[in-house]
Formats: structure tokens, sequence, C-alpha cells
């Protein structure tokens, strides 16, 4: 008897997939691949009529020593650094005990809270801006690492995905560590952050990548270039060039996006796992 | 060690009355077993012994003490919970300490790192460690002290949850349905293990269960409970034997006690479809009446004209025991009669068999689900 399908028609299929697959991660790739290409360049490389992805004379040296010569590089990153960490520390040192209320302890008004907490998800960065703005500016903090780190300190999307989580934790825990004798903040930090780490890697995924990125609240409140974060940096690069320097402008842009792409590199299961995990994307 | 002392213990939620009024002594050292079906309140009613739910009205007593405004871990209770609820990030030896680290301990003496600075640390740790260690040697787990919850079997789980309770020496210990998580055959072993434990360490047990055989097997006394209301407390030998009314009747025993609604002729004789039962109440004549009776109090016999009889419809071999499942005439429920291998052999299915019982062996129950007293020295001759 022959076989119903031949080993080709069988994996036909699968090599389907693979080929949308591959031609979407292409044109994904496609900007990427161009802007590292181009920091390679020389300036009379950059705008010919032909596609070449590799330049004849290599130009990286020059590109990327001009990167660092003409802006403090180095400076926005560590501004980066300090400012998504501080704002990852601070929305976990909120966001558990929130989340774990509003999962766990009964109170008149949960259902409400948790609403409001579902409903200022909804609500877009964009929105609150000019409001927060005046409040900065009345506070006199604009212009400040308290300008870049304080409005984010509190994640409605954090508070709900951490909410989630906690609700799959047994009840029983929670009773057992009351029996033992630990306080309800005791409760959080020692019983319920070491079985939520899982949830709090992912969520720090999401919140590092996203302020990393962030250009347009930096934009708002910051004004002095030792502030500037990298999205800030590049685009001020871009400016003080005045466009026409691209070389080492893409080359600054290369090392802003390179310790994401790195640590995504190290740590990309936790971030497929957190993806799956939210059930979001 | 101490007796707990139940009194008028009534709970709602929004406007469901979860337990309606409990009254219940729980004598010092005694093994007391709550038992009842699903959502008939007896969780509830542990976890406000234990301080975890706070009633609407009555006393909570541990001892001589009220307890109500105590908080859990004050009120030194421990307390099996049914999904174990070990830490999952600590090990077997941490996981049994945290109850002595958490009152020993000051907050500084348990900070990471800062803890090592603080005098006096090291040397309660010790002290710790050693009770810990004694502890997990008592039940075996001297072996499994480093490894965490998730690489445990569940019977192991179970024990280092029984652990944790243990180290704190607690004045009584609660624990809610705590084998309902494990298989049949561990379940079993388990029994033993936790009255062997009651019986060694002598400390109050309360102990939560739908399961009749775990609260018949290790209790020294079983509350038999359904809708928020203590139908009766007994001995396991008196709630079998002379339970206080049908419900209680028909939640224990397995196979379930045969109820038979007869009715009370003018004699006091109890009939069911025209057929003498050879039982007598003590009721008004013309009024229902259901008899109660075990599968084991009931023997097989030729049928006569007067007696109880009916046709074999059906049997479940279980070994040691055949059940047989008779139909009987003006009985919806089939009847279940327990019968040796040699006794089932002599019958076969379609067969019409009479039924024959000690009038004594029987329960009667009024319509409402009271007992009522049999008519002592009068019952009919069958």
């Amino acid at each position: 008897m022959r076989p119903l399908l031949s080993p080709l028609s069988a994996a036909l299929p699968g090599l389907a997939r693979h080929a949308a697959l591959l031609a979407l991660a292409a044109l994904t790739l496609l900007p990427f691949a161009w802007m590292i290409s181009t920091s390679l360049k020389p300036a009379g490389e950059i705008f010919l009529s032909e596609i070449r992805w590799w330049p004849e004379r290599l130009a990286a040296v020059e590109n990327y020593s001009a990167a660092f010569e003409r802006a403090p590089l180095l400076r926005f990153l560590a501004n980066g650094a300090i400012v998504t960490l501080a704002i990852f520390a601070l929305q976990v040192v909120v966001n558990l005990p929130a989340a774990y209320a509003l999962a766990k302890l009964r109170f008149i008004g949960r259902q409400t809270a948790f609403a409001l907490v579902l409903f200022a998800i909804l609500v877009p960065q964009q929105a609150t801006a000019v409001p927060l703005f005046l409040l900065f500016h009345q506070l006199g903090l604009l212009d400040s690492y308290a300008a870049l780190v304080v409005p984010f300190t509190i994640s409605a999307f954090g508070i709900f995905l951490m909410r989630q989580f906690f609700m799959s934790v047994p009840d029983d825990l929670v009773d057992a560590a009351r029996m033992d004798g630990i306080s309800e903040f005791g409760i959080v930090w020692r019983v319920m952050l070491p079985t939520a780490i899982p949830a709090v890697t992912a969520f720090g995924i999401f919140s590092v990548v996203s302020h990393w990125n962030d250009y347009f609240w930096p934009l708002v409140a910051i004004n002095s270039p030792h502030l500037f974060t990298p999205p800030l940096g590049v685009a001020a690069f871009r400016n003080e060039e005045a466009g026409t320097d691209y070389g080492p402008l893409m080359a600054a842009a290369t090392i802003i996006i390179a310790p994401l792409v790195i640590a995504f590199l190290f740590a990309q299961r936790r971030f497929i796992e957190g993806i799956t995990f939210t059930g979001m994307k | 060690m101490a007796s707990v002392t139940l009194e008028g213990i009534r709970k709602s939620y929004e406007r469901t009355e979860i337990l309606k009024g409990i009254d219940l002594t729980i004598e010092d050292g005694s093994f007391l077993s709550l038992l009842g079906p699903s959502g008939c309140g007896k969780s509830t009613l542990l976890r406000i012994i234990a301080g975890l739910e706070r009633q609407n009205s009555g006393h909570v007593r541990i001892g001589d003490d009220v307890v109500d405004a105590v908080r859990p871990s004050e009120r030194n209770l421990s307390m099996v919970f049914q999904s174990y609820a070990l830490y999952p990030h600590l090990s077997v030896a941490d996981n049994i300490a945290v109850p002595l680290r958490m009152r020993r301990l000051s907050t500084l003496q348990r900070m990471p790192l800062i803890r090592h600075a603080v005098p006096g640390t090291h040397a309660v740790e010790r002290e710790i460690r050693a009770e810990v260690a004694r502890t997990a040697e008592q039940l075996g787990l001297g072996a499994l002290m480093r490894r965490k919850p998730g690489q445990l079997s569940g019977g192991q789980r179970q024990r280092v949850a029984v652990g944790r309770a243990m180290v704190r020496q607690p004045r009584a210990f609660l624990l809610d349905e705590p084998l309902s998580n494990l298989d049949a055959k561990l379940r079993v072993h388990m029994r033993t293990e936790i009255a062997q434990l009651h019986r060694a360490l002598g400390t109050t047990f309360i102990y939560v269960t739908h399961d009749q055989a775990e609260a018949m097997t290790m209790s020294d006394k079983i509350a038999v409970m359904a809708e928020g209301e203590i139908l009766q407390v007994g001995s396991p030998d008196q709630i079998y034997d002379e339970p206080a009314c049908l419900r209680v009747a028909e939640f224990i025993g397995s196979p379930k006690i045969n109820v038979l609604n007869g009715v009370v002729d003018d004699a006091g004789s109890v009939r069911l479809g025209g057929r003498d039962t050879g039982c007598a109440a003590t009721a008004t004549p013309g009024s229902g009446v259901s008899l109660g009776i075990r599968p084991e109090a009931i023997a097989l016999r030729a049928p006569d004209a007067a007696g109880l009889r009916g046709r074999l419809a059906h049997t479940e071999n279980l070994g040691a025991d055949v059940f047989v499942h008779l139909a009987v005439e003006g009985c919806e429920a089939p009847v279940v009669v327990r019968l040796s291998q040699a006794e089932a052999r002599r019958t076969r299915l379609g067969d019409t068999v009479g039924l024959g019982f000690e009038p004594a062996a029987a329960r009667l129950f009024a319509a409402d689900g009271r007992r009522i007293a049999p008519r002592v020295g009068e019952v009919a001759h069958v």
C-alpha cells in the first residue's frame, strides 16, 4: 500500500507556514537591517539609487566614534538605565500590595476599585500628559529624574497583571501564612512575591521595554540634555546634525537599541513565557 | 492542649445563612469530626474556630479564654489544609520552620542579610533547626529536608503540612479535609497515621470531612452537620446505630440505609403496601412512618403470605460481600441487602424472596424525619 500522502506533500502545510512567517519576519527586520547597514556606510554611499547592503568602503569606525563624540551617548544610556530600573522597582513596590488587596482581601468597594484599575488601563498616556505637565510644573519637578520616573510608578496594567496572577494562588496558602503569624504585608513580600516571580519578570520586561523606548513623555518633561533618555538623545542628535549625517545617526540608534536586544537574547525564553502567560498579543 | 467550646455561632454571607447557631463542646484531647455534605458549613465553622473568618454572633472559647477578637496566629491553633498550602519557594525544613521563626525571631532577625548581624539570631536559629529536625524525624521526613514541595509526592506534602502544624505545639489541631487530595490507597493509610498521631500527641483534633469512612474510623466523636446545623453529636457507634433523625441515618453507612415508607395501622403496626413489617410504632394510626433498616440487618428467606417480599433485581459482588438489590412492592428505591458469598450463591436474579429482620434492628422516623420510638413489648411476631 502506498501512503496516501508522500512525505513532501505531508510536509507542505508546515513549509507554507514557515515561508509565510519568514516573509513577515523579513519585513519586520528590514528596517533594522537597513539601520545597521547604514551605520556602516560612509556619507557618499548612503543615498544611492541601487540597493547596497554592504558598503564598498567600510565606515563603521568613523560613524560609531562620531556617534560617541558628538553626543554623550553613554550618559543617555545611563539615564535610560536609571529611569527604567527606578520605574520598575517602584512599580513593584506599589503594584504587589495593590494587586494582593484586589485579589485576596475582602473589603467594601473592591469591585469598584478593580473596575477603576481596568478603566485606567484604557486611558492613553497622551490624554493625561497635559495635566501631568501642569502638575509637575506647579510642583517644580519638571526637568528632573523625578519627572521621568514618578508618573509611571503606579501602573494600572501592572496591578491588573499581578492581580490576575494572584487570583490563581490558592486562598489556603494565604490562610496558612496568617495561621503561621505572617502579617498582611509580610504575606505580600514573603509568600506572594516568591510565587509570582514569573509574572513579575514578565511585567518587568514589558515595563523596561516600554519605558526605555518611551519618547513622548521625556520629550514633554525634559529640557536639559544631561537628563535625556536614549530615544530623546538620538532625536536631539539628529536635530543637531540637521539630517546631514545619517551614518553617525544610525550608529547612535544601533547603540541605544543594543542593550534591549542583548537583554532579549538572554531572556528570550522568559519573554515568550511572559507573553503566553498574559495571553496578550 | 485545650478544649474548644462553641456557643451559638451564627454566620451569614450577604443573605445566605451558612451557620444557624452552632453549640458544641470539644473535649480536651479528643478527636472530633465535623461530618457533612459539601456546603453544610463545616469548613466555615472550622475557619471561625481558626479565626480566619469572623462569626456574626456567638462565641468561640479555647480552654477558658474567649478568643473572638484574637488573631488567628495568636489563638495558638494549627491548621492543615486540603491543598496542604505549603510555601512553594521554601524547602521542607524552611516550611516547617516558618511558624517558629515568626514567633521567636524579631522582624530584624528575619530580614534577609541583616539578620546575620542582629545579636541572638544564630542561637535562636539553632534551636529552631533542632526542633524542626526532631519533628521531621518523627514524621519520617528526615531525608527530604532540602527538597521543595514541588518535588514531593502527595503523601509527603501531607506530612510536611502536618509537620508544620505540629512543630509549634498548638492547643488544638484543625484539619480541613486533609486527605481528599490523596489517592484511595494512601488515604486509608494516612487515616491510620493521623489516628496514631492523635494518640501520640494527645492534643485536641478537629477534623472536617465529607467522607463518613474517615469520620467513623478516626473520631472519638462525630458532629453530623447539614445546612448550617448540627444534626447529632455522638460516638461513631451512636451515630451509626442510633441516628437521631432520618438525615443522619441516610448520611452514614455505605450502602445507604434502606428507607421503607409505611403507614401505622390501628393496632400500631407499621404496614408497607398492605404487608406487615413486624414493627410497631408509637404514632397516630394512619400516619406515615419511615422505616430505616441497614443492609446487614436484613436476611433473605422463603417468601410467606403476610411478610415483606421482593424480586431480586440486581447483584453487586464486592468479593467478601455481595449486595443484592430487591424490588419491593410499595417501595420506590430498591432494598439493598448485604449477603455473604455463600448466601448469595443460593439466590438467582428474578427470584422472589422474603425479607426478614429483627424489629429491634429497624429505626422508625416520623414524616418530618424525627426519630420515633418503637412500641416496646408489643412488637408483633413475624
